[in-house]
């Protein structure tokens, strides 16, 4: 019988659809006040933590919808903002320092479909709000430090296999020279690194020059390093980020040198741009006092030793060797100082900084140790016009500026050991941020910030509003068009695309992909081309009908020949959108996901699921005439 | 509701000398523009800071200029956005300093001049300010900010270029495939004169030329080209089906065959092109406003431009039978 649906198209159907509205469903539901406790430091949570705030909870008498434990930490979701406010508050006060507490939105919808893997679509920020940041690791920095190291290691390696040297140098380009003393040991020098330093490789050196060794860091090993620094950098970033108590940041790495950082919710940036970009670290030198100052200003200053200033620009005499460093502090609490009421930082240290600093200290009461405080900022270099000045490869000239700022040089009155305070910090916020630092662990290299994207909640919430607008109106006006202009077919057609975009949803909750304002605007967009594929059979249809076929005849000859049309036309938009996809960023991808979907779910609702519908209105028996 | 009751008869590869000028007018005009003006390139291409700002009450760009250059910035652009209490302020990348700073800059120095400064705020809520001792909503909310770096303007001209000629090419291979090398040929002109007078119109017009206008360019192109597959789709089937006419009439009846279906799907894409335009807000407007002259122009040339290439490139009957076909038909002869 022809026009007739085989079971299994309609199990097909009913197969596709079900799910679909299982995943679209968590999407109704809204967003409740929440919180969410993750493990200080990478710590993990469990079912312990979730009973001890769960505790914590009833015995505030605060009420609360849903607690639930997940990868992501331990959720809370309250009825009200001041439930909200009220949990944090008694969380962080009964807590303790192991968990980082953060404020945020969490689904409403109910547990049963949480449970079923159905979760809401996941936002992106210019829907949210939030601050998106790319950043870009200077790995030439990376590779000066690698080199400074192998520099001071040929000198070992050179000075206990008992060869004489005049100079070891490395240049800009990345090249490392030795002079020798004697071409005789020239041999023998190579023979020495290639055994005790394989990660360097012999380059060529200078005509006729017997002395000369050039070597250079070798393909795997800067691969190595870069990979290294990369890892390192996303590791140290991931730490600071848990300290700003954010929900759901991103930490991702892009490409080979590239870092995304996404902080829903944030809306001091000034604040995460100064905690994630800075590469701040301490350094303990002791105050040069055997040497006058004013000499040293004066021009004489002695080897050994360099003039540093304050904040304030007073300079200060300090020998140059350093003590020890921001490495050796294992942790750093921000505090008011229960005597001067100034703010200060508490510091811990390492088995071996403390060693080093009971040691320094105790050999040094009454005299001066400084505490210098060092960050590395990589600055473009413009042109008098403001334009970023390039080199011969189009890459964007960079200059280091290394800050180097003494916060304070107090007198060591006792043996230090372990622990420690810093004073002279301008203000509280100052001693917090840098004792974040300090706790979050130093960057492998220099990383800027070369995109910044943030969406204040106002204009994220108009986006929100003004994208489903746009779909609403679309759509209706799409839909009305439709019923007017092919009747009972176009109501089919409607019944399509409205399964269109719940499918769209479905499957966008389902993949979790971003929607974005662009990937909003492309449902907009393919309600409107979605009905392309019904215009096609439905013209096609009409064709037949003008041509003479009966209506049954039509219907089936309508949808067998529009078929493989669809498909091209189909087939070639989901070309350009898989490009777009390739080629794009954050909001772009958005659009293209969007998009790509759309085209797949459409030739499903537009084909089957109307075939379907139609042969179940007309199919098998005999029909006069189409209400098309 | 039937607006075409019978096949049109008009006859659309006649009147092609008179489109090939209007065609060849528009896209001179727009390789001029595009050569003279240029794109007005937004900051995702040349780099640089755009902050939007929402006041608590209606304030005046010439203040907010002044404010930034007591403050030492003297290069912005302070415009209004949309209402007389939303300003936009654009920054060149300027390396003095490090340049993501600038925008947390601007913001922290329009507020200190309404003695105001940012404080703790909820998630999701309205920015709170420290102003006078006490927290309230801030009068400067910050709205939007976005900085790209030099480098990541130009890899994203680079790419995006790229991006556009790789879909040309994918859509090259695969109508050759599906149809035949003067279809694939013509269809992709079809595709670049959509794209040179999208472009054209932009230049003209100056509007700015931003990401999402980007993507809405290679969203024409997956338009344009659906558009044209289906009228080629119906001349590849007349060509089997007819015995009789020439090249010239199976297309033109083939292109009057589709013309309702072409005419319909650019109306329903229309009306919700139109609709971002009109409810879509600021931000999608540009991207609104390329689709809306992509789709036209991606209509016209479906029919004006890809057809009469095909038949320019000398497409006959033999071109389009399949290779199966013939075999059996080389059973059948005695």
């Amino acid at each position: 019988m022809r026009n007739h649906t085989p079971w299994w198209k309609w199990l097909i159907i009913a197969a596709v659809i079900l799910p679909g509205a299982l995943y679209a469903l968590p999407n109704l539901f809204g967003d409740s006040p929440g919180i969410q406790l993750r493990g200080a430091r990478g710590g993990e949570l469990g079912t312990e933590q979730l009973a001890e705030i769960q505790r914590v909870l009833d015995e505030s008498k605060i009420k609360y919808d849903a607690l639930t434990l997940d990868e992501q930490g331990i959720r809370v979701r309250f009825p009200s903002t001041d439930a909200q406010l009220q949990a944090r508050d008694s969380l962080e006060l009964r807590l303790g320092s192991g968990y980082t507490i953060a404020l945020t939105l969490i689904p409403a919808a109910p547990q049963w479909l949480a449970q079923a893997g159905a979760v809401p679509m996941y936002l992106g920020l210019d829907l949210r709000g939030g601050v998106h940041f790319l950043l870009e690791v200077d790995m030439a920095s990376a590779q000066s430090r690698a080199e400074d190291r192998y520099v001071s290691d040929l000198r070992t390696t050179l000075r206990e296999a008992k060869i004489r040297y005049r100079e070891i140098s490395r240049d800009a380009n990345g090249l490392i020279g030795i002079t020798l003393r004697e071409s005789a040991e020239r041999d023998a020098a190579l023979k020495v690194i290639g055994k005790e330093i394989p990660g360097l490789e012999v380059r060529p050196s200078g005509e006729g020059s017997t002395v000369d060794i050039r070597l250079a860091l070798a393909q795997a090993e800067l691969d190595a390093l870069f990979k290294f620094a990369l890892e390192q950098n996303i590791t140290a970033l991931r730490n600071r980020v848990d300290e700003l108590g954010v929900a759901e940041p991103v930490v991702q790495q892009q490409g080979d040198r590239r870092i995304v950082v996404q902080l829903p919710g944030v809306q001091d940036t000034a604040r995460a741009k100064r905690i994630l970009g800075r590469t701040a670290t301490l350094e303990m030198m002791m105050v040069d006092e055997e040497h006058s100052l004013e000499a040293a200003l004066g021009g004489k200053v002695p080897t050994g030793s360099k003039i540093y200033r304050f904040r304030d620009d007073r300079p200060i005499l300090l020998e140059k060797r350093v003590i020890y460093s921001g490495e050796n502090i294992v942790d750093a609490a921000a505090s008011i100082d229960t005597q001067s009421g100034g703010p200060i930082v508490s510091i811990t240290l390492d088995a071996i900084g403390a060693r080093i600093n009971q040691n320094i200290t105790g050999k040094n009461i009454g005299k001066r140790m400084a505490v210098l405080y060092i960050e590395n900022r990589s600055v473009i270099q413009t042109d008098a016009q403001g334009q970023a000045l390039r080199d011969a490869k189009g890459q964007v000239t960079r200059t280091k500026q290394r800050i180097e700022e003494v916060i304070t040089a107090p007198v060591i009155r006792d043996q230090l050991g372990k622990r420690f305070q810093i004073e002279g910090l301008d203000s509280v916020i100052e001693a917090r941020d840098l004792a974040l630092m300090l706790r979050a662990g130093s960057l492998a290299a220099p990383v800027e910030i070369i995109e910044e994207r943030t969406v204040g909640p106002s204009l994220g919430q108009a986006n929100i509003s003004e994208g489903f607008r746009s779909v609403v109106i679309g759509f209706v006006l799409v839909l009305v068009f439709m019923a007017f202009y092919y009747r009972f077919f176009g109501l089919v057609a409607n019944l399509a695309l409205a399964l269109n975009l719940v499918l769209i949803v479905a499957v966008l909750s389902l993949l979790q992909a971003t929607l974005t304002l662009p990937g909003v605007a492309g449902i907009v967009l393919t309600v409107g081309m979605a009905v392309d594929a019904n215009v096609l059979i439905f013209e096609r249809i009409r064709e037949e009908i003008r041509n003479g076929s009966t209506p049954q005849a039509s219907i089936f000859t309508g949808y067998e020949r529009a078929f493989s049309t669809i498909i091209d036309a189909n087939v070639t938009t989901l070309i350009a959108a898989i490009v777009l996809f390739n080629f794009g960023t954050g909001p772009i991808k958005g659009f293209a996901v969007t998009l790509s979907i759309g085209i797949i779910t459409s030739m499903f609702t537009a084909i089957l699921v109307t075939r379907a519908l139609i042969n179940f209105f007309y199919g098998g028996k005999r029909v006069k005439s189409l209400a098309i | 509701m039937e607006i075409f009751k019978k096949v049109t008869q008009v006859d659309f590869l006649g009147k092609r000398q008179l489109a090939l000028i209007f065609s060849f007018v528009l896209i001179l005009t727009s390789i001029v523009s595009l050569g003279v003006r240029g794109l007005n390139f937004g900051i995702d291409f040349t780099g640089g800071t755009l902050v939007e700002l929402s006041y608590s009450d209606p304030v005046n760009p010439t203040e907010v200029r002044g404010v930034l250059n007591q403050a030492g910035i003297d290069d912005a652009i302070v415009q209004y956005f949309g209402t007389s209490r939303d300003i936009m302020i654009r920054l060149p990348v300027d390396a003095d300093k490090a340049s993501a700073d600038q925008s947390s800059e601007v913001v922290r120095i329009l507020r200190e001049a309404r003695s105001e400064s940012l404080t703790e705020s909820p998630e999701g809520g309205m920015q709170r300010c420290v102003i006078a001792g006490a927290v309230s909503d801030c009068h400067v909310q910050m709205r939007r900010v976005e900085f790209v770096g030099p480098q990541v303007g130009d890899e994203l001209t680079e790419k995006g270029g790229l991006a556009m000629l790789y879909a040309l090419i994918g859509i090259l291979i695969y109508v050759a495939f599906r149809f035949e090398w003067r279809f694939a040929v013509g269809s992709v002109l079809a595709l670049v004169h959509d794209v040179l007078i999208t472009l054209g119109c932009f230049s003209l017009l100056a509007l700015e030329f931003s990401l999402p206008v980007l993507a809405a360019v290679l969203a024409v192109i997956g338009y344009s080209l659906n558009d044209t597959i289906v009228v080629f789709d119906r001349i590849r089937d007349n060509f089997r089906k007819m015995r009789k006419g020439l090249p010239s009439e199976i297309m033109n009846r083939s292109i009057n065959e589709t013309l309702p279906r072409t005419v319909l799907t650019s109306l329903t894409t229309l009306l919700v092109v139109l609709t971002l335009l009109l409810v879509g807000g600021e931000i999608i407007k540009g991207f609104a406003i390329a689709l809306l002259i992509g789709v036209v122009i991606g209509t016209y040339s479906s029919i004006f431009v890809a057809s009469p290439s095909v038949l320019v490139l000398g497409i006959s009957r033999e071109d389009m039978l399949p290779v199966v076909k013939e075999g059996a038909e080389g059973d059948s002869t005695p």
